[in-house]
């Protein structure tokens, strides 16, 4: 499952996406990023849950500021703490 | 604004025909409660067989337990009859006497798989304050979502603002938006306070309702088309959530996508209301839990 969060406003977009079938549950992304963005949630993996990386509901509205200050071209320290590749960070503006 | 509540919508609740209560092996409820609207479905062995829908009022608890016992009256059924109880909803709800939540998105994937069938790959749910669109498989498992809760224009609370506004009937306004001979531009702001502002404007310059209206839909339709398309639009396309109601947005996504949702079913007598795909889908995993328990 791809989780898609973030939005497009006038200013740009600013999104995270999480494969959560890549997602091996290790938390590094969310121990390392500087805003605090991110957590570990319970989603269904068929009938049983898994953990995965998740965008905090508090964060969601902000990534344009969450994330402003991180690597746009791929080196985010979320997108670097994870092995399987599994977090993406797209945060353009214009 | 003459007459006033014109953004009340109408609750109700319904019992399918021919339902027996006595003699289902596996009774599941599920209840969504949603930031405008809390529904609840009651299913025997997995099919529909009763529901409601209200307002949601301040409390989650409360609402969720009015909702149930509202779908429940007249069947017989207490909620102490019911094996499993799912509940879902707009954040982190509390649904007491659910055993287990399931996300939203999980449950509107799994509704929708049921009302439409396993054809359905794309699922936009547009609910009272957020926007869900999901990619679905065709076990009704997600394979992708984008939710968007940034701003409620577009919305059941959005659409309610607009409804006082123009004095128009929340139930109306589609109709009404799709009374233009031609789309006017779409206003630009999508947030619902200044989209309001930006109505009011165009009403003073002259503009009708009706011209209004066109302008806001299609602006959120643009806006929730763009929302679909990063999740990857797949034919079949339902819509679900209250605003499956609203044919001023649905109309425009349409134009937008070139092609057609998948058609609301007759639900009055079968219940399979996508107003109620989320409830659906966590009766369904309501009766999935109760049938993996009892396996060991």
């Amino acid at each position: 499952m791809l989780a898609h969060y973030g939005y497009r406003d006038g200013s740009g977009e600013y999104f995270v996406a999480v494969d959560a079938a890549a997602c091996t549950s290790c938390g590094r992304c969310a121990a390392d990023c500087p805003s605090r963005a991110l957590e570990m949630t319970a989603i269904l993996d068929g009938l049983d849950e898994k953990s995965v990386a998740a965008v905090r509901e508090a964060s969601r509205n902000t990534l344009k500021e969450a994330c402003a200050g991180c690597d746009h071209a791929g080196r985010a320290p979320c997108e670097t703490a994870c092995a399987p590749k599994a977090i993406r960070v797209t945060w353009k503006q214009g | 604004m003459a007459g006033g509540e014109h953004w009340r919508w109408a609750e109700m609740r319904g019992t399918v025909p021919g339902a027996d209560f006595k003699t289902a092996a596996v009774r599941t409820a599920g209840i969504d409660v949603g930031s405008v609207g809390s529904k609840a479905a009651v299913m025997l062995d997995g099919r529909m067989a009763a529901w409601a829908i209200m307002r949601t009022g301040a409390s989650s608890p409360d609402s969720a337990e009015r909702v149930l016992a509202r779908a429940l009256e007249g069947t017989g059924l207490a909620v102490g009859d019911l094996h499993y109880v799912v509940g879902t909803g707009y954040g982190r709800v509390n649904v007491p006497m659910a055993k287990k939540t399931v996300t939203e998105i999980s449950c509107h994937a799994r509704g929708a798989n049921h009302i439409w069938g396993k054809s359905v790959r794309t699922i936009l749910d547009v609910g009272g304050q957020d926007i869900k669109a999901i990619r679905a498989d065709e076990t009704g498992n997600v394979a992708a979502f984008l939710m968007n809760d940034k701003c409620a224009a577009g919305t059941g609370r959005g659409m309610e603002v607009i409804a006082d506004l123009l004095g128009v009937p929340v139930a109306e306004l589609g109709e009404t938006s799709l009374r233009v001979d031609e789309d006017p531009p779409p206003v630009n702001c999508t947030c619902v306070v200044f989209a309001r502002s930006e109505a009011v404007a165009l009403l003073r310059k002259g503009w009708s309702k009706e011209k209004v209206l066109a302008a806001y839909c299609a602006a959120m339709a643009i806006r929730m088309h763009a929302l679909l398309q990063r999740v990857g639009v797949e034919r079949e396309f339902a819509v679900t959530g209250g605003q499956s109601r609203n044919v001023g947005v649905v109309t425009r996504i349409e134009r937008a996508l070139g092609f057609s949702r998948l058609p609301v079913p007759e639900f009055a007598a079968t219940g399979l209301d996508p107003m109620v795909a989320g409830a659906i889908g966590a009766a369904l995993y309501a009766k999935a839990f109760h049938e993996k328990a009892a396996r060991g």
